[in-house]
């Protein structure tokens, strides 16, 4: 192919690549080999992620099958209980309304079941892990590195390995998802700790707190500001992420807009897409407006 | 280091007939303190006069503290003055262990703060310090009263018990009716009352008050200064009182300690430093200082002349002269007569000498 080298010797002009032959040898023994691993490991693998495989499919079916005006007063019940806004309960209600109007229920219950389970852990995992990295530099100097290159990393390559070793299905998607989402939560929490101010956790030490007392009463209260920012982001990235993880078999709204992408199916892509943002609406709604209520007594003023 | 040690036995006679004997001391022997990562290799090199600034280029320690040698009387209000970088936020916070000392010791009640465990420190901490911030460091997501019973729920003492000890401190600071406010809903005063409610319901032997006061608005700070020496008459606490401002020093120090880049200038009653300056660098700080409210009426008086008729005006000894000459005024006198603690003759001041008194040599040379 190398037409005109403009008469540069041809190392120069076509990249010295490896040849066909030894990169097909090199593949296949990585590849044969890791699978041979996997399929070792694979009951292990399976008894690892059983519970949180029959965990995720119980949630999905209380999700599912229940009445839909109950799953419906309950979901208005906890965006009341959070943000205690009557226009973001009447907003959530309407969005709601439209969602199952269309035929969408059931898909939104699954997305929004693997929302739920993927938050909580990616929140339970991210808490500690930031908590430890504010209170050592020598942690923040490890995890600051992997967060960085998590964060870089496109969010179709978090799905190469984890499909590779656990293969297709929920469990996978829901790994993946939780992986994708907890680094706002961990680089939150620590900054929000180590933000803290200087002199109110010098009070604490004078007073005499223990590392425990001082991060229960002092570091998290003084840090839920930007706690709350990091799982408000965990929340929209968990959700972004659950449509790309239909690619590994997750079902729900995701792989109804995949399935539109493949097919060109425009109304419903439009429609899938509408309940995914309606969705991505209400929880930001919801989770700000808690955060900030929790902020409460830092409004000013003297009467 | 001589000086400052025969000044120290000087004033230490001169407070002791007043020392509480139910309250001990702090007794801080031998301090150095140096920033950095090697800072134990520089003490010779500072023992031996190394400077700070020769410290700082060579080998980019910082100096913090040096020659430390002060006792903290009992019972009493001492003043560590200083300008900002003079050490004395870091000097307070060796008295808690804060911040451990490079050498040296802090002596109270026979311990050596410094050799504590952490264990140890927490509850030295817990049961017998108390701090107050210059910022307040008050917890905004509590209420006054949750704030001010905060020590008392670190030490674990159930809410039934330390609700009814914050709710008396909240009052004896003025602060009733404010129980259930935020801190960010209060003035700035009002808020350092919550910190010194704070201190106070831990009902710590030690208080110890960092630039406490600096932040206020001035007249908010003189009401302050007020609460807190009327509070004093009563609970007789050893106080450690950090400011850099001359006159709030005179006002509550029962001992002054004036510190300079890390070393102790002087240390005295307010009237040993207002009437003899250790040197220049003291002398300019109380060139201006009101004389009338530091020189009591002792110093200035004189033998009572033979055959002088005893004054109708009597003044206490320690009364200071611009009460002494708001007195006379009031009674249309130009002498009185000054009488000790127990009713002892001291002498006679007259109104030329008090005047003579009161004139500040910055005044005089103009």
């Amino acid at each position: 192919m190398a037409t005109t080298c403009w008469g540069l010797p041809e190392a120069l002009c076509a990249f010295p690549a490896i040849d066909t032959t030894t990169m097909r040898e090199m593949r296949r023994t990585i590849d044969t080999g890791f699978r041979g691993l996997v399929r070792e490991w694979s009951d292990v693998i399976d008894a690892a992620t059983a519970p949180l495989q029959s965990f995720l499919n119980v949630l999905e079916h209380s999700f599912v099958d229940a009445p839909w005006v109950v799953v419906l007063l309950v979901l208005l019940a906890v965006v009341w209980a959070a943000s205690r806004s009557w226009k973001t309960v009447l907003g959530a209600a309407l969005a709601m309304f439209a969602i199952g109007w269309v035929g969408l229920w059931e898909d939104t219950m699954v997305t929004l079941a693997m929302v739920t389970v993927c938050t909580v852990f990616a929140v339970a995992l991210g808490l500690p892990v930031g908590i430890f990295a504010a209170r050592s530099d020598r942690v923040q100097s490890i995890v600051n590195p992997v967060l960085d290159v998590m964060q870089t990393m496109p969010s179709f390559v978090y799905l190469i390995p984890v499909v590779v070793i656990f293969g297709i299905g929920k469990v996978p998607g829901m790994i993946a998802v939780v992986i994708y989402a907890v680094p706002p939560m961990i680089r939150l929490t620590s900054l929000g700790i180590r933000l803290v101010d200087r002199e109110v956790t010098e009070a604490a030490d004078a007073f005499g707190s223990s590392a425990r007392q001082k991060l229960w009463n002092v570091q998290l209260p003084l840090a839920l500001p930007t706690i709350m920012t990091g799982v408000n982001q965990t929340i929209m990235m968990s959700l972004a992420m659950v449509v790309v993880a239909s690619m590994v078999g997750v079902g729900g709204l995701g792989r109804n807009v995949l399935q539109a992408i493949n097919n060109q199916f425009f109304t419903i892509g439009f429609l899938n897409g509408f309940a995914l943002v309606a969705i991505a609406i209400i929880f930001d709604r919801t989770s700000q407006a808690f955060g900030k209520r929790l902020q409460k007594h830092r409004e000013a003023g003297h009467e | 280091m001589n000086e400052v040690a025969s000044t120290m036995q000087h004033v230490s006679t001169n407070i002791d007939p007043d020392i509480d004997p139910d309250r001990e001391g702090i007794e801080i022997r031998d301090l150095y303190k140096i920033f950095g990562p090697d800072a134990k290799r520089h003490i010779a090199a500072v023992k031996a006069g190394m400077g700070k600034d020769e410290l700082n280029s060579k080998y980019s320690h910082v100096l913090g503290l040096q020659n430390i040698n002060l006792s903290m009387p009992g019972g009493k209000i001492t003043v560590i003055m200083g300008l900002s970088g003079s050490g004395k936020s870091t000097l307070i916070r060796h008295i808690n262990g804060l911040i451990e000392p490079t050498v040296g010791e802090v002596i109270y009640d026979g311990d050596d703060v410094c050799k504590m465990s952490p264990i140890e420190l927490r509850s030295f901490r817990r049961l017998k310090t108390a701090m107050v911030f210059q910022r307040f460091a008050l917890l905004p997501h509590r209420t006054v009263l949750e704030n001010t019973r905060y020590g008392l729920d670190i030490q674990g003492i159930a809410h039934s018990k330390s609700e009814p000890m914050a709710q008396h401190w909240i009052e004896r600071v003025g602060l009733k009716g404010y129980e259930r406010h935020y801190p960010a809903q209060l003035s700035g005063g009002m808020q350092q009352r919550v910190g010194l409610a704070r201190a106070l319901a831990n009902d710590a032997d030690i208080l110890l008050m960092d630039e406490a006061f600096s932040a206020l608005d001035p007249l908010i700070r003189m009401d302050m200064q007020a609460i807190l020496l009327e509070l004093q008459e009563e609970l007789h606490k050893t106080i450690v009182f950090i400011t850099h401002d001359l006159d709030e020093a005179l006002r509550l120090g029962d001992k002054i300690a004036i510190l300079r880049d890390g070393a102790l200038e002087q240390v005295g009653t307010g009237q040993d430093i207002v009437l003899g300056p250790a040197n220049e660098y003291i002398a300019s700080f109380v060139r201006d200082v009101n004389r009338g409210r530091v020189v009591q009426a002792a110093t200035i008086a004189r033998p009572r002349e033979e055959g002088e008729e005893l004054p109708s005006l009597s003044v206490p000894g320690q009364m200071v002269l611009e009460k002494v000459a708001r007195k006379m005024t009031k009674a249309d006198t130009t002498v009185a007569h000054v009488v000790g603690r127990k009713g002892k003759s001291l002498g006679i001041v007259d109104l030329s000498t008090l005047l003579g008194s009161l004139v500040t040599p910055a005044t005089a040379e103009d």
